[in-house]
């Protein structure tokens, strides 16, 4: 179980989280949805362990452990992934060496033995396919020139190759069209499995469209401020923030 | 990507102050008195059994020295150099002239052995597997002490030898070409040299022949207050291919040591020079103490027509690297490349680049230089790219991109450029970036440690020019950019 508790962050002294609670359960789909500057991303970084935020109350509970003093490469191979709104370029360093790099660096951490090279080839080379990622995609430079949907779709392939406990998905429909957004959600269902939970952030109904949430939360202003079944992200698609925002002000 | 595996454990298996190939080994040396003077000059002439002409060209080097001061343009700081408190010659005692390696000391093949050059294995390996040869001329000190392949070296005409070896062997090859592309008179550190040059490599590849194995040196310095002044000829005559090697090891000292080399290229008509260095001398410890001091002049003449000479360097080591390995390009048609990863942490300083002089018609060259500065130190790419007014149509290509690790350290980009005909077209690029917080990130959210993560970034960065590097070469050089990036991360 993801348990995020009374989490407060802040951010060259600008409170961003105020309180926040959340679970997420394994097998289950929660997503958060929260009109601009709610504090969304934060949120998906600070699980994840990225620097300069400063958490000054509350815990991150990753199966009971508190996860919050740990480098985010530990976190990683404990099971926390996180597909981020803007990937990273990598210059110079092909996309197989990475995937290869990192599946093995978790691996290791775990204890577990490094896979061979046909053996990681071949997971590869599945996961692209369902992706429709171009095996010509892979010989190149992480990230470097890929288009928005590539890129994301790439996200999607490393959640697949690393098989985290808990998937983070920051906006990741954002900059995909119509296709991409079928092909990325896709990719999401086929991870989906009783023992795996999904955090989907996200300003869109549309996502949810394909991903089925089992939870959606609203977020304002650094902390949930509703929570309901799939039907709350109809809602707000009709209606807007700003009713719940009201509410909560 | 399994290299990139290796460079990690390597890393981690490494303790921060301890250099990897500190260790001292146990050989009696040989020594000339401290100080320099004539008499000196002619002590190591006359140790080498050199004919008179040669003793003349030292003496008139030293003489010339004398005049000389030593340069201060570049952007290296150092306290001045006691050239009296060296010496000047040292020679691993009863190593004048081993037949074979079961006559050389076992302690200097164990040295070797520690280093990672199995000379026996080498020469074993090579019946078995042709294609992957590597014949190595070891340095040991001032002294080569073994040369392998040479008898198979001999069978296709090419000569590999101490360039000692040479001078009596094939008195009028070096005669005719020794300083003829470094001149005595050059600059302060090759004409020092050109006096006291201890030994180094000599290469002759004849006409029309492809050498048949890639040739490799491995120098290392180890005797205290050594200077060591190394001397490389290679000709590659007409139509001929060498691609040759060289990759440095030192131990640790307290006492910063000189070095102070000389490598001349020259290559003739369709001749073409492939010359590849890895160079990762103690570069001191955390505060810049003790370290190799790296004075080194690289030339290369494209002395006639379509001749190529190609310079290929990675460079980790050294406390003060001052080296610009450059192309004459006299012959028309003719073609220079020079391809450098310099990395600099600690306390070291590096100033670095090419210069590639366009003399004939057509030339063209091109300059891709990667400069990794972390740590507190500077790191300096100076380049000229000149064409001579009779030198039309000249080309050339430069890109030089430099990389910060962390707050502390300094890259600078120093281009030189004279065209004196207007249909030359030089092409210039540079950048300077930073490891961005957000690829670390990205990297260790994926799993990867913060070194790891380093690594994995810095050889992405330097990729253009490994490919350049001979395999074996590229894999050591891999390993090298991760040692001497460790610690650097924060």
């Amino acid at each position: 179980m993801l348990e995020v508790r009374n989490l407060h962050v802040e951010v060259d002294g600008q409170k961003i989280l105020r309180g926040l609670d959340l679970t997420v359960r394994p097998g289950e789909v929660a997503a958060i949805m929260g009109p601009n500057g709610s504090g969304k991303s934060t949120l998906s970084y600070v699980i994840a362990g990225r620097e300069d935020y400063e958490v000054t109350a509350g815990e991150v509970l990753l199966d009971g452990e508190n996860v919050l003093e740990m480098d985010p490469e530990v976190r990683a191979a404990k099971g926390l992934f996180l597909a981020f709104q803007y990937p990273v370029e990598i210059p110079g360093v092909a996309t197989m060496t990475f995937l290869k790099a990192s599946v093995n660096a978790q691996r290791k951490a775990r204890g577990e033995a490094e896979l061979s090279t046909p053996d990681f080839m071949r997971h590869v080379k599945q996961g692209a396919e369902k992706l429709e990622v171009n095996p010509d995609m892979l010989k190149r430079p992480l990230n470097v020139g890929f288009s928005g949907g590539e890129k994301k779709r790439m996200e999607i392939l490393q959640m697949a190759l690393l098989e985290p406990r808990y998937g983070l998905l920051d906006e990741t429909d954002s900059g995909l069209d119509i296709d991409a957004l079928r092909i990325v959600s896709n990719g999401v269902n086929a991870l989906r499995a009783a023992n795996r939970g999904f955090l989907v952030i996200t300003h869109y109904q549309r996502l949810l469209d394909y991903i089925k949430p089992d939870v959606v939360h609203i977020m304002s202003k650094g902390r949930i401020i509703k929570s309901g079944d799939a039907s709350l992200a109809l809602e707000l698609e009709k209606n807007g923030y700003r009713d719940y925002v009201a509410d909560a002000a | 990507m399994a290299a990139v595996q290796e460079t990690v454990d390597q890393v981690k298996s490494i303790d921060v102050s301890e250099y990897k190939y500190g260790f001292v080994s146990d050989i009696e040396s040989e020594k000339a008195p401290k100080g320099l003077n004539e008499d000196i000059v002619r002590f190591i002439s006359a140790k080498k059994n050199e004919p008179e002409w040669l003793t003349e060209w030292r003496l008139e080097a030293f003489r010339r020295w004398q005049t000389m001061e030593s340069p201060d343009w570049s952007r290296v700081k150092h306290p001045p150099i006691d050239y009296q408190d060296l010496h000047y010659f040292s020679a691993p005692k009863g190593t004048s002239g081993p037949k074979s390696l079961d006559e050389v000391d076992p302690e200097l093949l164990r040295t070797y052995e520690k280093l990672g050059i199995p000379l026996r294995e080498q020469e074993i390996l090579a019946g078995v597997e042709p294609s992957s040869r590597v014949a190595v001329d070891a340095v040991f000190d001032s002294v080569s002490v073994a040369t392998t392949f040479k008898a198979e070296l001999a069978k296709s005409g090419v000569i590999f030898c101490p360039i000692s070896e040479a001078v009596h062997s094939h008195p009028e090859l070096v005669k005719k070409y020794l300083g003829s592309v470094v001149p005595v008179t050059d600059n302060y550190y090759a004409t020092l040299n050109s006096a006291v040059f201890s030994d180094g490599s000599f290469v002759y590849i004849p006409p029309g022949v492809r050498c048949p194995m890639e040739l490799s040196t491995y120098f290392r310095i180890n005797d205290t207050k050594t200077g060591q002044f190394e001397r490389t000829l290679i000709i590659a005559d007409k139509g001929s291919y060498v691609s040759y090697l060289e990759g440095c090891t030192a131990p640790m000292r307290d006492e910063n040591q000189l070095h102070a080399a000389v490598v001349e290229l020259v290559a003739l008509e369709d001749a073409e020079i492939k010359y590849s260095t890895v160079q990762n001398w103690y570069p001191g410890d955390a505060e810049g103490r003790g370290g190799i001091y790296n004075f080194v002049t690289k030339r290369g003449d494209c002395r006639e027509a379509r001749a190529k000479i190609s310079w290929t360097q990675v460079e980790t080591g050294s406390a003060i690297t001052w080296k610009y390995p450059s192309c004459i390009l006299r012959g028309d048609d003719s073609r220079g490349e020079f391809y450098s990863i310099a990395i600099s942490n600690g306390m070291q300083q590096v100033d670095s680049g090419t210069k590639m002089v366009h003399l004939g018609k057509n030339t063209t060259s091109r300059i891709i230089s990667k400069g990794i500065a972390a740590g507190r130190s500077d790191n300096t790419y100076r380049g000229l790219v000149s064409a001579h007014r009779k030198a039309t149509n000249a080309r050339n290509f430069t890109n030089c991109d430099s990389l910060l690790i962390g707050e502390l350290c300094g890259a600078h980009t120093v281009p030189y450029i004279e065209a004196k005909t207007a249909t030359a077209v030089f092409e210039h690029e540079a950048t300077t970036s930073k490891i961005s917080e957000d690829q670390l990130f990205y990297c260790r959210q994926r799993g990867l440690s913060g070194e790891e993560a380093t690594a994995l970034i810095v050889n992405g960065f330097v990729r253009d020019v490994l490919q350049q590097l001979p395999m074996e070469f590229a894999v050591e050089a891999q390993k090298l950019i991760a040692i001497s990036l460790e610690g650097s991360v924060g």
